[in-house]
């Protein structure tokens, strides 16, 4: 039992912004106002707002391998592409009856997992770190986007799926869930709204606890200082590499739920632009921290993609421009400057009454 | 029985020898200083010992187990503890987090918080438990990877100039410190240039001289040796 109430206590700790009475509150008020979102809304918005909330996972992932890890990957969209292109490959063969589409979900990130475990191998366990990572990440995500850029042909198939070159993969089936009668078919709108979302709660929750445990604090050990760490009698390359798989992991679900969502995925989401754009999300709200980085994500994607439909060719140099102030006025991201200044706002005014 | 044995401890770079064939042996329960002039392969040989270094030849004996080989890490959780030269702290977590994370291999819930809490009283820290661990001053830094070190209950506690940047009182108290660590059995290897210190604290001197074992004994051996004086204490007075 009392292991039990220590494990849910890691919900709150050093490592993540948001503690007490108060920020759980506004946590639930924001559970309440998301859950009933899509009965004051139309399908389509509700499926727009899917496709936000698909992106904050690779967001995370970077959050946990940058942010916490200190370790920047560049190349998290070659696991997003991996595990988007897995699901297609896996549903297109076998389908999406008796449940599959779940267990494609499923295999797909791993197989992300397993290439990140492998990858991850290499370069952590040849001390590979810093710049360096960020280009090997790099290289590899333009690798695979090349390579799957140049699969036109029909001699560029895996089963009865074909992968298309640079137009893509696409009609295979969306998530579907089996129910007795008639499966439930989650298509972009208010099915996909629901299962993305609780997806989204239970994977940011879980890594509230992780952050806040033994694990965590070593994590940002190797961070602050990795050769204190290793001379504390840990193994910074197993840390790193189990934490780059989790990400990996996390880049993955973003992955087979846009080709889930929009029943497509083409090379070009593992490009230049593509791989570039979940660093300034992150860079943007707050790295080091899981509440600004969903915060931030979800702010940036809504303002870019407002930006887009206005004033189409600008939205990306708007882009690089917020990445620059950010880093000039607030470094450590918008987001959580907010929020530690509004913190500190509050723990004055609390202290003024008493 | 010899804690750590050094066996002709090669360890160049490029053309520059940094430690020639070093042979050293540290007993079991001892205070053991490492004297020497800069480049004279002290902080080299302390990164042999740890495997931050792999030596061009020679072996390196803890506990009667030869561990040229193993990782640092392995080496640390056979009884190797280390404090840098230059403080190596979480700068940017809190004093406590620091001390947590140096205790948290060792202890788990309510005994770690115990254990959290008893070492910071240790330190002296217990006031500046919430602070960030890079806003401290340099002295209080040092205490706390000191602190850290002794934390994970070491055989052996490696302190490369623990009172660098300290105060002569400072000074004196890591001193005491340090013997205190001892009589409960902690053998200790520290290099140092405050002789005050060296004359407080140690049982045996090793001076270190072109990465060469120079000449070793007592303290009071090795101030009277004028050899030493020559290529380094001579130079403190002149």
């Amino acid at each position: 039992m009392s292991g039990f109430v220590s494990f849910f206590r890691r919900l709150e700790g050093p490592q993540t912004v948001g503690r007490g009475p108060a920020f759980w509150s506004l946590f639930a008020v924001v559970m309440m106002i998301a859950v009933a979102y899509p009965l004051f809304s139309d399908g389509y918005t509700v499926g727009n707002t899917v496709y936000f909330f698909v992106w904050v996972f690779i967001a995370l992932s970077l959050c946990l391998i940058w942010g916490y890890g200190g370790s920047l990957s560049f190349g998290q969209t070659a696991f997003f592409g991996i595990a988007g292109y897995g699901y297609g490959v896996l549903t297109l063969n076998f389908g999406s009856a008796y449940g599959f589409t779940l267990v494609a979900l499923v295999a797909a990130v791993a197989i992300a997992a397993l290439f990140a475990a492998l990858l991850g191998y290499f370069m952590f366990f040849g001390r590979i770190a810093g710049v360096f990572l960020g280009i090997v990440t790099l290289a590899v995500t333009l690798m695979l986007e090349r390579f799957m850029a140049q699969t036109a042909g029909p001699e560029w198939h895996i089963g009865s799926a074909r992968l298309n070159g640079f137009n893509g993969m696409s009609a295979m089936p969306p998530l579907t869930i089996p129910w007795p009668g008639e499966p439930i078919v989650l298509f972009a709108d208010v099915g996909l709204y629901y299962f993305v979302l609780g997806l989204l709660v239970f994977v940011y929750l879980a890594l509230r606890i992780l952050m806040n445990s033994s694990f965590g604090n070593v994590i940002v050990a190797i961070r602050e200082n990795p050769e204190r760490a290793e001379m504390l009698g840990y193994d910074v390359r197993k840390y790193q590499l189990i934490t780059f798989v989790i990400g990996a992991v996390l880049a993955g679900i973003s992955g087979v739920l846009y080709t889930a969502w929009g029943q497509y995925i083409t090379p070009s989401s593992m490009g230049m632009t593509a791989a570039a754009l979940p660093l300034i999300w992150v860079a943007v709200g707050g790295r080091s921290d899981l509440t600004s980085t969903v915060v931030g994500t979800l702010v940036v994607l809504a303002a870019f993609q407002a930006l887009t439909i206005y004033g189409s060719q600008y939205a990306l140099v708007f882009m690089g421009v917020l990445l620059v102030l950010t880093v000039l006025i607030a470094p450590n991201g918008l987001v959580l400057g907010t929020m530690n200044w509004l913190g500190r706002l509050a723990a004055r005014i609390t202290q003024r009454a008493g | 029985m010899s804690l750590l044995e050094l066996r002709k401890l090669n360890k160049h770079f490029g053309g520059l020898h940094v430690t020639n064939a070093v042979d050293l042996t540290l007993e079991a329960g001892e205070i053991h200083c490492l004297i020497g002039p800069n480049g004279a392969g002290k902080s080299t040989l302390f990164r042999l010992i740890l495997g931050e270094h792999h030596p061009g030849s020679g072996d390196v004996l803890f506990a009667g187990e030869n561990i040229t080989a193993l990782k640092s890490f392995a080496r640390i959780r056979r009884g190797l503890s280390v404090k840098f030269q230059v403080p190596g702290v979480f700068k940017g977590l809190s004093v406590r987090q620091n001390v947590e994370i140096a205790l948290q291999s060792r202890h788990r819930g309510r005994e770690l918080e115990a254990e959290i809490d008893r070492l910071l009283v240790f330190l002296g820290l217990e006031s500046e438990h919430a602070q960030t661990a890079g806003n401290l001053s340099h002295g209080q830094k040092q205490w706390l990877e000191i602190g850290m070190a002794i934390s994970l209950k070491p055989s052996l506690l490696l302190l490369d100039e623990p009172t660098a940047g300290m105060s002569p009182e400072e000074t004196h108290m890591t001193g005491e410190m340090v013997k205190r660590l001892n009589a409960d059995g902690m053998t200790v290897l520290a290099i140092e240039h405050d002789m005050a210190f060296v004359r407080q604290v140690a049982q045996r001197v090793t001076v270190l001289h072109l990465g060469q074992v120079f000449a070793q004994g007592s303290i009071d051996e090795i101030v009277a040796d004028e050899r030493v004086a020559a290529i380094y204490l001579g130079q403190a007075h002149a």
